[in-house]
């Protein structure tokens, strides 16, 4: 019976000494059971692309809230133009905007290019956001009217002029998704309509469907690819498909997109609809943009 | 023998359910700073979860990366998505204990300068970290408080030569939690 209790004894002891040992481990376990479980919190996805735009056209992200997004960007001439015009870089067009963010869901934007002088507007509502966790959703879904007023002079001031002709509006759905840390991909279904086109047999309403992509080469830079397709009875005679191809790169509060593209325009008519330069003629063209961010209201 | 045997059970029970004493935050406070002379930057996390074991005097924390909040929404981005990493390592933990567990006592109120000592994990690096902390003790909750600094190089934090005017190399941690007898 003495030599039970002595055993007896040193068990108690050896378990007491086994409790202080596995302390940490039963604290962080503790710490796991205490924090929300990933089953109770939903998580957002963020940075599907770099900037508010893929190439030309508009991607899935906003401008954050109360936040001003100076843009600047240049297209310049086709590289088979040749030496005499430096490849291009003699002709440049360039287009100014400004973003700014309402809120994290709502951004609106303006901005003027020289390409036929036009002034643009619109704004882009997030109406879905990709998360995981208790709220799952698969995509970001986006909503961009925009709207356009082209103010070259009259071809003939004899003729009765409508103002409401120089107008030009798009609505695009921009569904998106970040597929994993690097690559990101969207579907950019377009509607343009035109009040004045210039044939007789030209059709006033365009469809087009857009497919884009980025993949990060490193943290900080990533090659992005853009192509509108447009639907064959709703596009108007003589025009291409646009297909632009670039790197953006993030510096700070910088982000520069440099790209090689056939379309000269800046503003969603003139890109998606008035495209006339062919890839395969080397109608290609350098361009760049310039995004520079400003808080003009601190987030709290 | 057998008053020995019933003093030493008594002992240990008596041991076991006195000590066993948990107290937990979830809203403790971690806010960050750097100060450059391009800019400072600061963040704050209010979700901090925490224990202390008042027995063992074994300390752990547990922080999600993305609950760092910024004032310009940029900055929270690039923390997350070019500084910290969060989408590969949410979160940032520490597992330690008070060192000198004799210059506390935990059933009397008042304010004792204490050391802790432990394993700090940020970014997939793991270093250990002695800082001198205080913890005050009020009746059934106590609070703790620490500032402590940090050095970017240490967990692989890597910052771009077009940026290094305005990140510091080395990074002030303020720790600040009250917790309550769970």
């Amino acid at each position: 019976m003495k030599t039970l209790k002595i055993w007896f004894l040193f068990l108690l002891m050896g378990m007491f000494y086994k409790a202080g040992a596995q302390d940490t481990t039963d604290l962080m376990n503790l710490l796991e059971k205490e924090m929300t479980s990933s089953k109770d919190m939903t998580y957002y996805t963020t940075a599907t692309f770099k900037t508010t735009r893929l190439v030309n056209g508009h991607s899935v992200e906003n401008v954050a809230k109360g936040v001003l997004d100076v843009k600047i960007s240049h297209r310049f001439g086709n590289l088979n133009e040749g030496f005499y015009e430096l490849f291009g870089l003699d002709k440049a067009t360039m287009r100014i905007g400004f973003d700014y963010g309402i809120s994290n869901n709502l951004m609106i934007g303006v901005g003027r290019s020289t390409y036929q002088k036009t002034y643009d507007a619109f704004f882009k509502l997030k109406i879905l956001r990709q998360s995981k966790g208790k709220r799952k959703m698969p995509i970001t879904l986006s909503y961009v009217p925009t709207i356009a007023y082209r103010s070259l002079k009259w071809q003939d001031p004899s003729i009765k002029n409508y103002a409401t002709s120089r107008l030009f509006y798009s609505h695009q759905l921009i569904i998106g998704r970040k597929f994993s840390e690097g690559t990101s991909f969207q579907l950019m279904p377009t509607f343009i309509h035109q009040n004045l086109v210039t044939g007789a047999n030209d059709p006033n309403d365009l469809f087009a469907i857009g497919i884009g992509g980025r993949q990060k080469i490193t943290k900080r830079i990533s090659i992005n690819v853009e192509y509108y397709y447009q639907l064959e009875d709703y596009k108007l005679p003589g025009t291409r498909n646009s297909l632009s191809v670039g790197f953006d790169i993030e510096t700070g509060g910088h982000v520069f997109q440099v790209h090689f593209t056939n379309s000269p325009g800046m503003n969603e008519r003139t890109f998606i609809a008035d495209t006339k330069g062919r890839w395969d003629k080397g109608d290609i063209l350098f361009g760049f943009n310039i995004s520079r961010v400003f808080t003009i209201r601190n987030k709290h | 023998m057998k008053n020995i045997f019933l003093i030493f059970t008594t002992l240990f029970l008596f041991t076991l359910s006195a000590g066993a004493q948990n107290f937990i935050t979830k809203n403790g406070k971690i806010s960050l700073f750097s100060k450059t002379d391009a800019e400072n930057i600061d963040a704050v996390n209010n979700q901090a979860v925490s224990v202390i074991n008042t027995q063992t005097g074994s300390v752990a924390f547990s922080v999600l990366v993305n609950g760092f909040l910024f004032k310009k929404a940029l900055m929270q981005e690039h923390f997350n998505e070019n500084y910290l990493e969060s989408g590969k390592y949410p979160k940032a933990t520490f597992k330690g204990s008070i060192v000198d567990m004799s210059k506390v006592d935990f059933k009397k109120d008042g304010s004792y300068n204490v050391t802790v000592t432990g394993d700090l994990n940020m970014h997939n690096v793991t270093n250990k970290v002695t800082v001198p902390a205080v913890i005050v003790v009020k009746g059934n909750s106590l609070s703790a408080n620490t500032t402590f600094k940090v050095k970017l190089d240490d967990y692989k934090i890597a910052v771009p030569k077009v940026v290094e005017n305005n990140i510091s190399k080395t990074i002030e941690l303020k720790v600040d939690c009250n917790y309550e007898a769970r």
